[in-house]
């Protein structure tokens, strides 16, 4: 068995010289300290996109995305095809999952500032990833097409109406349309298994190749240390074993989630209904939603909820823009702002998402 | 047994380690593998049995023509011919299973993927087809016709 691994190794690497790539994969190594923990998150994520990607694909061969049989079908996957349930349950669950990881690892990023120079393209192209999962959280809450997700996607493009200016050809862009109907499901299906995947593989790669190629970074705390007191660990083989490991790990408590808390399915949605109470978008977006709750109607001459809208854009692109205004970290030096505004950021996110859940 | 510096069952400790990992591998991957291929089969979904159907008044059925109607979900063509006569036929070509079609002008069924040609009984006179077409029950009553299945 080795052998025929062998000449297929020598086979291939006669041809396109694979000791380079090699060399290039293996070159890296992981600082340990007593944060290391955080840098398992990104792989998380990672692991949650590609279950996503493969329990998405075995959807698609039952699914249908039309507003007349998207619900029949999700119901024949859920109580006809053998493992629908689970299929699909874990598609729900690992996507919640997945945002959830994809939060950490950007705090974790943020506090360890680890978007400093010469990481900059690295913070982006992972800040436009995240801003994809949202995307395809929205998006793919619709797909069932119950009365649950069909009043979410209202309000939420409702809510994106609201931007100034771009705000209105928006919303028809979403919708397909005035109003939310089977061209919106079209779309979002569209948008949901077609165009982003497709932006977002490009940006995984890039976001890997340049982790592969600037290396593991190190903290600031750590990077002072004399080279003698550094310890690093290789990320090949040591570090992808332990990877693994919590990848295994997570897939049980997936596995748990998905058996015991199925997805349910809800009743299918009627445009010509009335919404039923406490509509609620998912929780990661309850933040937001619960804070324009807040807002007065009037705010001087603006609509209030505009305000809230445009505020919480301006502190979006800030956020994402963060490698470019905090000099100080990039020169090695500490910057307790950043960690205040993070450390804000953190409990305000989670004070109104509790807020909003209990309302 | 080898004697690996002093350590007599090191080996024998190592195979086990490792027989114990690939099984729990493969057994993790059969894990995953067999719902996957399950999933992948589809469901045989239940379908209504089918054993007459409606094509309509023989008033609306000009003759000299043919159409197709829905029995179950298989295309049966129906034909009233030149000369008075009522036939059904399946409409899936014998040979690659096209739909096919009545040909006023050559006063025969045709398919139209590969030029096989039927006479109005069904049987194949020409072309690539292997077989006659299925054909089917015709009753006319009370001036509507019903297609059936033969007995």
């Amino acid at each position: 068995m080795k052998n025929y691994f062998k000449c297929l190794y020598n086979w291939i690497d006669e041809r396109v010289q694979l000791e380079d790539l090699v060399k290039f994969m293996g070159k890296k190594y992981v600082p340990v300290h007593r944060h290391s923990i955080w840098y398992y998150f990104g792989g998380v994520s990672l692991f949650f996109f590609i279950i996503q990607v493969t329990t998405g694909i075995l959807l698609l061969f039952y699914y249908k995305g039309s507003s007349d049989l998207a619900f029949e079908s999700v119901q024949f996957i859920m109580s006809k095809v053998q493992f629908g349930w689970l299929v699909r349950s874990i598609h729900a669950w690992a996507a919640n999952l997945f945002i959830l990881s994809a939060f950490v690892h950007m705090f974790s990023v943020y506090f360890e500032k680890a978007y400093r120079k010469p990481r900059e393209m690295t913070w982006i192209t992972g800040m436009l990833m995240f801003f994809m999962c949202l995307g395809f959280g929205f998006s793919g809450y619709l797909l069932p097409w119950n009365t649950l997700s069909f009043f979410a996607t209202k309000v939420g493009t409702d809510i994106a109406g609201n931007v100034p200016i771009i705000g209105g050809p928006l919303k028809v862009f979403i919708r397909g349309g005035d109003d939310v109907t089977g061209a919106t499901l079209s779309r979002l299906f569209g948008f949901h298994v077609a165009l982003f995947p497709g932006i977002f593989t490009i940006l995984l790669g890039i976001h890997l190749i340049l982790i592969q190629r600037q290396g593991i970074s190190e903290p600031v705390h750590f990077s002072e240390k004399p080279a003698s007191e550094k310890k690093t660990m290789p990320f090949f083989p040591n570090f992808l074993l332990r990877d693994l490991l919590l990848w295994l790990i997570v897939l049980n408590v997936l596995a748990i989630l998905a058996v015991f808390l199925p997805a349910d399915l809800g009743i299918k949605a009627n445009p010509f209904a009335s919404a039923p109470a406490g509509i609620k978008p998912e929780w990661y977006f309850l933040f937001m939603f619960q804070s324009l709750k807040y807002f007065p109607s009037h705010i001087l001459f603006a609509d209030g909820e505009t305000v809230g809208i445009l505020l919480f854009g301006a502190a979006g692109v800030l956020w994402l823009l963060i490698p470019f205004w905090d000099r100080k970290s990039s020169r090695g030096e500490q910057n307790r702002f950043v960690n205040y505004l993070g450390l804000f950021a953190v409990i305000f996110i989670i004070i109104l998402t509790f807020l909003g859940w209990l309302s | 047994m080898d004697n690996v510096q002093g350590k007599p069952d090191l080996k024998n400790r190592r195979d086990f380690l490792k027989y114990l990992l690939s099984a729990g591998v493969l057994g993790f991957a059969a894990s995953v593998i067999y719902p996957v291929l399950s999933y992948l089969k589809p469901p045989k979904q239940s379908e209504v049995e089918v054993t007459s159907v409606s094509a309509g008044k023989l008033s609306d059925f000009p003759k000299d023509s043919g159409k197709i109607i829905r029995f179950g979900n298989k295309p049966v063509l129906v034909v009233y011919s030149a000369d008075g006569n009522l036939h059904a036929l399946s409409a899936e070509c014998t040979h690659l299973g096209c739909t096919v079609q009545f040909r006023k002008d050559l006063d025969l069924i045709w398919c139209a993927c590969h030029n096989g040609k039927y006479d109005l009984n069904g049987r194949n006179i020409s072309g690539p087809p292997p077989r006659p077409l299925t054909p089917f029950k015709v009753i006319v009553k009370a001036g509507e016709i019903f297609i059936s299945k033969m007995a």
